[in-house]
């Protein structure tokens, strides 16, 4: 037990405590308050186009940068890796075989090649 | 748990999300595995790095959050960061709102809790209105549940997993790109209109561009962007299709 604990204190437990308050906070907030409000109807229709922005906003910096900078070859195994994966995504329409299709392309290229 | 509750599990629609998420599981799985390794790697203690897994559940603020805790920042800049990067689930709360908000606030809250990114995405992709009957209500609460059970499960062992082996797998490897292939073919699966490819588009281009803002606050800057540009498109290009929903 002593092993597990070395190097924790209160301070940081405090902290951690505090993120998962912040999770259950943002996942929940406009529904915390059961107050009846309408949304206004651009607002709804909006929120068709928010998921997808959502994730390309935080896939696409992962696949064409690197630290903060965009990447200036083409010589990297994500790229290629992504290209792989929507490929295999429109011609299959299986996330699983995306992944295991692209990882297929990315891990020669990044351990083999040094992309 | 929430999941936990017999009227949820015994529900037919818990199995139907459960077998919606698990093609997207390995990925979900090495992400939790790549974000175990990172915790310890950073100079966390194995028990913080345990109580981060099993209590915070959000893996990109937990990312976020490491270096400024290990840093020794003010707790309100660590909690203030922490919000920020999870500002896109401020957005999904209130796509989500009008499916929950019949339950009791303790329920909504465990929901919210665990329903991270890709079963928000498969959820809101498979229900487009709230249920009008409580039997209906009862279904969309069920397949959340599911999905979520899975998705807990999935992150949670393969975390764990990652901190026992953090030593042993190096993270120039790459394994942590695995979860990003399974965002970009959850990604894929809504590009079903040509407004929701700019929406992709847009989103992506903004927050390449906006990557300098602190707290990671060009993916909010990028949704918003992304969503203002379609609104205004719809406008001036309204869609052909009868009662399509882009």
């Amino acid at each position: 037990m002593s092993e597990l604990l070395q190097g924790t204190d209160v301070w940081t437990l405090l902290v951690i405590v505090g993120l998962a308050v912040v999770t259950v906070v943002a996942r929940s907030f406009f529904f915390i308050s059961d107050t009846a409000w309408q949304l206004p109807h651009w607002a709804q229709r909006g929120l068709q186009y928010a998921p997808i922005a959502a994730l390309s906003a935080v896939v696409i910096p992962e696949i064409v940068m690197s630290q903060g900078q965009l990447i200036s070859t083409w010589q990297d195994a994500r790229l290629f890796a992504a290209a792989a994966g929507v490929g295999i995504y429109f011609a299959k329409r299986n996330v699983l075989l995306t992944i295991l299709g692209g990882m297929a392309v990315y891990l020669p290229l990044h351990l083999g090649l040094g992309f | 748990m929430m999941f936990l509750s017999p009227k949820l599990f015994r529900h037919p629609q818990f199995k139907v999300g459960m077998l919606e998420l698990a093609p997207q599981a390995p990925g979900v799985a090495a992400w939790g595995l790549m974000t175990g390794v990172a915790m310890v790697k950073s100079g966390m203690s194995v028990f913080e790095s345990l109580a981060m897994t099993l209590l915070v559940f959000a893996g990109s603020s937990q990312l976020a959050s490491i270096p400024l805790i290990v840093a020794g920042a003010p707790a309100w800049v660590i909690l203030a960061t922490g919000f920020c990067v999870n500002l896109r689930f401020v957005v999904f709360s209130l796509h989500l709102r009008p499916h929950l908000i019949h339950l009791p606030r303790w329920e909504r809250l465990m929901h919210a809790y665990v329903t991270a990114d890709i079963s928000y995405v498969l959820f809101t992709r498979r229900f487009h209105q709230p249920g009008h009957t409580p039997e209906e209500r009862r279904a969309q609460e069920a397949y959340l549940a599911g999905s979520d059970c899975l998705n807990w499960s999935g992150w949670m062992v393969a975390s764990l997993v990652g901190i026992a082996l953090a030593n042993f797998i190096p993270p120039d490897w790459g394994l942590g790109f695995a979860g990003i292939l399974c965002l970009l073919g959850v990604q894929c699966s809504l590009a079903s209109s040509r407004l929701r490819i700019v929406s992709a588009a847009v989103a992506g281009a903004a927050a390449v561009a906006t990557y300098a803002l602190p707290l990671k606050l060009n993916i909010v800057v990028a949704i918003g962007a992304a969503v203002i540009l379609c609104l205004t498109m719809e406008r001036f290009k309204p869609q052909q299709t009868p009662g399509g929903h882009a």
